[in-house]
């Protein structure tokens, strides 16, 4: 029962279908409070179409989809502000929701833009503009937050530290995150489950378990799945010489 | 106060300003000005209506305003031409339509010229009223659709995934900017809305570096357009419609001077 009340969000044989095609079909999953699930999968595998899904944007052709929480936010992937709009990191904060200046300053400091807070959204670089996005994404206090490769365009070391951030928020927040990353390291070592994509599920499960499937390692190659694998074992724990776990 | 026929021309046109700057800054954001323009084609097929059918103009213009951007909506949907053609295509039909129809109506004495670029200075104490309260209604409504409309503007999945409703607050806008069209058309004109309601957005663009901001410079500078323009048709006896968006064009032009003076500073 406990189960039930932290459920956000379940779709069951869900499907978008446009222009005669299939663009992604037979999508089931349920996300909770302070999980992660993570969508991988090639380019034009349905990740974004599916997610758009989850947010409401886009109507599920057949199947069924529950939502049982409004508080969203939405960190899409590549969004151009139009240059022909005023528009400061402020206002952007303050989008869909009215937040208080306390919280926005908040926000902008975990994701270290703080500094940006009265510069204009089209002066800001690629990296910039994706942290004030997460920024605002966490500023909204959401209990599902779905990020679109929120990551793209932000320095080396930056990347690691929002995707620890985004790991802390769902723990924090005790918010349900839907992921779409191309970042292995961090789809394997942080997320709770995993849905390989392409057109339909091809494998989900746990990463460990992803890793192993037959589908994932036909997408995406036996050397990723063997590098990913030997990753994330060196992450979790160290080897003897013979193999065995060490103490 | 009423009575003087140029008080009355600068209520109904300060009026008509106020409505303009947060519409025509919507219209910038959202690069619809091809789109008011085709509005504003199509109100000449409504103002025809509405002498063939004897009904009330500002109605009529409503209406059929409303009804090619609600066909331009579904066409977007059905077609494969591009909005621009779209809107090009509506433009020009409803406008040959509504200029043959024009020809069907010779037992009318018809002022093609007044509908064309509108006659702020015959305005009467009824259009004032229509004027100012019509305003007052649509900047309610877009006051209240505030938050769904501008969050689309910027962008739109965001806003729907957020429980925006963007697809309701689009349609509204819609329907405001025919509503504005219509309300204008007498006193400006069909072919010189759509500068009334870019212009002072354009030259507030210049100036701003917030929504709010270039909402509020946008009013002002349509005020004084409006103003200006009228105070120069009188003293040079030139149309007042035109004379009104040519002040708005002078006033563009100095807005971009400081950026000039700018740039040389910083060099």
């Amino acid at each position: 029962m406990a189960e039930k009340n932290n459920l956000l969000v379940k779709l069951d044989n869900g499907g978008v279908y446009k222009s005669s095609k299939w663009l992604v079909r037979g999508v089931s999953l349920e996300l909770y409070k302070g999980q992660i699930i993570t969508l991988i999968g090639p380019n034009g595998s349905g990740k974004t179409t599916t997610a758009k899904m989850i947010l409401n944007i886009l109507k599920s052709d057949e199947g069924k989809m529950e939502s049982y929480t409004s508080k969203m936010a939405y960190v899409p992937q590549k969004i151009s502000i139009d240059w022909t709009m005023p528009l400061r990191v402020i206002d952007f904060m303050k989008l869909t929701n009215h937040i208080n200046n306390a919280d926005i300053t908040e926000a902008l400091k975990l994701t270290g833009v703080e500094d940006l807070l009265y510069n204009q959204i089209n002066n800001l670089s690629g990296g910039e503009f994706q942290r004030v996005l997460i920024a605002r994404a966490i500023a909204k206090k959401p209990e599902l937050l779905v990020l679109d490769e929120p990551v793209q365009g932000v320095d080396f070391n930056g990347e690691i530290a929002l995707y620890n951030l985004i790991k802390k928020i769902a723990s924090t927040l005790n918010c349900g995150i839907l992921l779409i990353s191309h970042d292995m390291h961090f789809v394997m070592s942080a997320t709770d489950h995993v849905i390989c994509l392409n057109g339909h599920i091809c494998c989900s499960g746990s990463p460990s378990a992803v890793i192993k499937d037959s589908a994932y390692i036909e997408l995406f190659g036996e050397h990723t799945a063997a590098t990913l694998s030997l990753y994330k074992h060196h992450h979790d724990h160290s080897h003897e010489t013979d193999g065995s776990v060490a103490k | 106060m009423f009575d003087d026929f140029f008080t009355r021309a600068l209520i109904a046109g300060v009026g008509i300003a106020i409505i303009a700057g947060p519409l025509g800054c919507l219209v910038i954001w959202r690069r619809l000005s091809y789109f008011g323009d085709t509005l504003s084609h199509s109100a000449l097929l409504g103002v025809t209506l509405a002498y063939a059918f004897s009904i009330n103009i500002t109605l009529s213009v409503f209406i059929i305003s409303s009804v090619v951007a609600i066909l331009l909506i579904n066409l977007q949907k059905r077609t494969k031409l591009a909005g621009d053609s779209l809107l090009g295509l509506l433009a020009h039909s409803t406008l040959a339509i509504g200029l043959v129809l024009i020809g069907f109506l010779s037992s009318i004495r018809f002022d093609l010229m007044g509908l064309l670029f509108g006659d702020i200075l015959a305005v009467t104490t009824d259009d004032i009223a229509l004027v100012w309260i019509g305003g007052i209604i649509i900047l309610g409504i877009l006051y209240f659709i505030w938050k769904s409309l501008f969050s689309a503007t910027v962008n739109y999945d965001l806003a729907a995934a957020e429980g925006m409703r963007p697809e309701i607050s689009n349609l509204i806008f819609t329907l405001l900017l025919a509503a504005v069209i219509a309300l204008s058309i007498k006193m400006i004109g069909a072919l010189l809305i759509t500068g009334l309601l870019l212009i002072p957005a354009a030259i507030a663009r210049n100036l701003s570096n917030s929504p709010k901001q270039m909402i509020i410079i946008a009013i002002l500078a349509g005020i004084a357009s409006v103003v200006l323009g009228l105070f120069t048709s009188l003293e040079l006896n030139t149309s007042s419609g035109p004379s009104i968006v040519v002040v708005s064009l002078a006033l563009f032009i100095l807005s971009l001077i400081p950026l000039e003076i700018r740039g040389q500073l910083q060099k």
